[in-house]
């Protein structure tokens, strides 16, 4: 009750604060659009609540981070946004989500539609048996009627922007499982934003890469949110530190802080959120 | 730490080191004779058969007794039976493996159809057979190829049912998330991906499952019978291989036992080949 009574005022405070950033400092941008607004959520595997009344704004073109110790939620959560949970009977999501004002919980929505407007990343590079070519042209196939030329541009045009151009060029008819982990999930990150989604969710992309690579997809994270909403879930607080505008932390399926990134990191408001960035638990 | 060496009981260590020696020199003991057999029965066979694999087998039909000829229409007629009993347990075998891989898992549907698959895979092939005559051939009034070809079909489903769902089972659900992630409908991310990714797995069932039924006696004998001539139609008795074999070989003539030695070399060439192509099309595709 009173954790939640927190929550609310955290949030109200939240968002105060950031309006009030917006015009002290950039002058020109003004309130900063809502992408994606959750709202009471729960989020239950088969008995098991993993997600309690989770509200959260996400805000547009901005890159928000989800950091927290394992199995806090950050995964359940982001994986709502795409509903990618209605693969498996028992996952269940009750509350409300809005997507540009739309609630995509409900039962009416297209779910195909809605995840070619959400694209989304996973941790282990999966690579489609086929040539890194059709890999890129399979998701825009689904929707899009592009001629060969065009696809051949939409294709060279995904790759460049996850800069694997210059290393795959020569290699577009290879089967895709020939490249290298970095590369591999490069690939996936291009096959992602191919679609031209409106929102890239981000599952722990780094985890399996080596330090180079990972550097490479924090570039590319830098690039990307000129254009598209990106939310980035990690547990590498030193790199929710350097690449997200925002950052929210969870804790045993709990929303306990949402802020701006510096804020977050220099001057937390809560406690726990102080103990975990220092290293204290988790 | 001391600098000591480990403290080793030489007694243990010596008991240890004679069971491993007894245990070893045991397996390899019964590895040869399980070899041992295998190896006299092909001996047997190509000493026997070889010798009567002439051209002549390939291009002229069964012969009436005490004349000459060869296995042509048996060979055509095995092919023919083999290949629609494929047909027809295939298509059926890999939708269902799918339906129970995909989109039934772990309900009481797919518990029901997984149980009577694996009854269906260990019922022996008579009843099979007996099955298939009293439900095509007796109403048909006649034997026919098409019941030839159903019954094998009916052996090889379970077969093919079992490694489908097995196959697509080791694509990891990694994968179906990504295609389901960029807004592929479901059966889109099975036909495209899934299978893509099992196609060599699911092949190597269906030439299994052909390895199995190409030397099925038992059923045909109640459903295909045999022809001592070209058949024009599968509507009708067809001849082939097993049941040849099983004719010739209990006759007293010999040219019919020696056409019969011919055959039944035939028949285990041809799994043997069919069993190298699935392992080399195996390592093949692991090694892409």
């Amino acid at each position: 009750m009173e954790k939640e009574k927190n929550q609310t005022n955290l949030l109200a405070r939240g968002f105060k604060d950031i309006k009030g950033l917006d015009r002290e400092g950039a002058g020109e941008k003004g309130r900063l659009a809502t992408k994606i607004e959750v709202r009471n959520l729960d989020f239950f595997y088969g008995k098991f609540k993993a997600l309690h009344s989770i509200s959260l704004e996400i805000p547009e073109k901005k890159v928000t981070a989800m950091i927290g110790p394992s199995g806090c939620g950050k995964s359940t959560l982001i994986r709502c946004f795409n509903r990618i949970y209605q693969l498996y009977p028992g996952q269940r999501a009750e509350g409300e989500i809005f997507l540009d004002g739309m609630d995509i919980l409900s039962p009416s929505i297209d779910l195909n539609l809605l995840r070619a407007k959400v694209g989304m990343v996973f941790q282990k590079p999966t690579p489609f048996p086929m040539s890194v070519y059709d890999n890129i042209a399979f998701g825009v196939r689904l929707y899009e009627k592009l001629s060969r030329a065009e696809m051949d541009e939409r294709v060279e045009w995904a790759l460049r922007k996850a800069a694997l151009w210059k290393e795959v060029k020569d290699k577009l008819r290879q089967t895709g499982t020939a490249l290298s982990g970095g590369q591999q999930q490069r690939l996936c990150i291009a096959r992602a934003i191919a679609v031209k989604p409106e929102v890239v969710l981000l599952d722990e992309p780094c985890s399996a890469l080596d330090p180079i690579s990972t550097a490479k997809v924090e570039d590319l994270i830098d690039e990307l949110v000129a254009d598209y909403t990106i939310i980035i879930v990690t547990h590498n607080m030193q790199q929710a530190a350097r690449v997200s505008d925002f950052t929210a932390f969870m804790y045993m399926g709990k929303l306990i802080e949402f802020d701006n990134t510096d804020r977050v990191f220099t001057n937390p408001r809560k406690k726990a959120t102080e103990d975990y960035i220092t290293g204290r638990f988790g | 730490m001391m600098a000591q060496g480990p403290n080793v009981d030489m007694n243990l260590y010596r008991k240890r080191r004679l069971a491993n020696l007894l245990v070893l020199f045991g397996s390899i003991l019964t590895t040869l004779f399980g070899l041992f057999w295998l190896c006299w029965l092909l001996f047997t066979l190509f000493s026997h058969g070889f010798q009567y694999l002439a051209l002549s087998v390939f291009t002229q039909p069964t012969p009436p007794p005490g004349e000459s000829g060869g296995l042509a229409n048996a060979i055509v007629g095995s092919i023919i039976i083999t290949g629609a009993g494929i047909l027809v347990g295939a298509p059926v075998g890999v939708l269902a493996g799918t339906f129970l891989s995909e989109f039934a898992m772990d309900s009481r549907l797919a518990s029901a159809v997984r149980f009577i698959n694996d009854v269906l895979l260990s019922a022996p092939s008579i009843i099979l057979g007996v099955f298939i005559y009293e439900i095509v051939v007796v109403p048909m009034g006649h034997f026919s190829g098409w019941a030839g070809a159903l019954a094998l079909a009916l052996i090889a489903l379970p077969i093919i049912l079992r490694t489908t769902e097995d196959m697509l089972k080791l694509v990891p659900h990694t994968m179906r998330e990504a295609a389901c992630a960029l807004g592929a409908p479901r059966w889109k991310v099975t036909v495209a991906i899934v299978y893509r990714a099992a196609r060599a797995g699911i092949f190597t069932g269906i030439l299994l499952a052909v390895a199995r039924i190409t030397g099925e006696t038992a059923p045909l004998l109640f459903t295909a019978l045999n022809n001592q001539f070209w058949s024009s139609s599968l509507n009708e008795p067809v001849a082939n291989l097993p049941v040849v074999i099983f004719q010739f070989a209990m006759s007293p003539y010999e040219d019919w036992q020696h056409l019969a030695w011919a055959g039944a070399l035939l028949i285990t060439l041809s799994v043997l080949v069919l069993n190298i192509l699935v392992r080399t099309f195996l390592s093949g595709s692991s090694r892409r």
